[in-house]
């Protein structure tokens, strides 16, 4: 039963994966990302993570796709990859260089020790995660922090208009 | 609980797919979201390597992952926002330029 879930959820994972690279309408695109990212986040829920599916529902899939959506509207795309591409040739290499590394991950995959599993599951609660979060990673939680203020400032600053400043 | 490797397998197609995505497509907004499917796939490996190992801390490294990618997104769409303002266009052949 576990390697169906795993199955049918990895299989809806890699075709909206594909869906996102192949569509050429840009909204397409970001509502292939969603279903990816929600099929990660029952990937997370069968690892016993559900802390982390949680935050995946409600910061990638809620806020940061929110994000996409608004800025696809801003900026009137669509216009970009309609024409005829001068450079199509250099780009259809990347395709032999991306099976290329599909094969060099999967060598290493396969050529590392591949360790037990282990015998009690990780714990994946609010309550794990949190304990983790305040005693052992104290200071880069605090950092995060000054990193979300940055990025706010940072992002005011680009937005602010330049006839203004 | 199904073994780690299944998992990093999954991880390693999805960040190919991404690495694909960003290779082969015009559109920055695009190769943004091409980015996200690769920091995603990392997530998962992350994820799955705790889980073989029975510790929750790499559950805790894919939450600041998390918090890294919303400042990248928001930075990054303000960048593309004032790429768009200054030139009317969007298209990364157009941006080979360092300066102008």
């Amino acid at each position: 039963m576990p390697l169906a879930v795993f199955l049918v959820v990895a299989a809806v994972a890699v075709a909206s994966a594909l869906g996102l690279v192949l569509k050429r309408n840009p909204i397409h695109g970001a509502l292939f990302l969603i279903v990816n990212l929600g099929s990660i986040a029952v990937m997370y829920l069968t690892l016993h993570a559900q802390f982390l599916a949680w935050a995946q529902v409600i910061i990638y899939a809620g806020a940061i796709m929110i994000l996409f959506v608004f800025a696809i509207m801003v900026l009137i795309p669509g216009k970009e990859e309609t024409g005829p591409d001068p450079l199509r040739p250099v780009r259809l290499i990347a395709i032999p260089f991306g099976a290329l590394l599909l094969v060099e991950l999967v060598l290493m995959l396969v050529s590392r020790r591949a360790a037990p599993v282990a015998a009690v599951p990780a714990p994946g609660g609010v309550e794990a995660i949190g304990r983790l979060l305040f005693t052992d990673y104290l200071f880069p939680f605090e950092l995060t922090s000054v990193l979300l203020l940055a990025a706010m400032i940072g992002v005011l600053a680009l937005a602010k208009s330049r006839k203004a400043g | 609980m199904l073994p780690g490797s299944y998992y990093t397998g999954l991880s390693a197609v999805l960040f190919v797919i991404g690495v694909t995505g960003v290779l082969v497509r015009r559109n920055p907004l695009v190769i943004f979201m091409s980015i996200e499917v690769m920091l995603n796939a990392a997530n998962l490996a992350l994820v799955g390597f705790g889980a073989q190992f029975g510790t929750a801390d790499g559950q805790v490294l894919v939450f600041f992952g998390m918090t890294v990618a919303a400042a990248e997104v928001a930075v990054g769409l303000a960048i593309i926002m004032a790429i768009f303002r200054l030139r009317r266009r969007l298209s990364v052949d157009d941006l080979s330029a360092m300066r102008w």
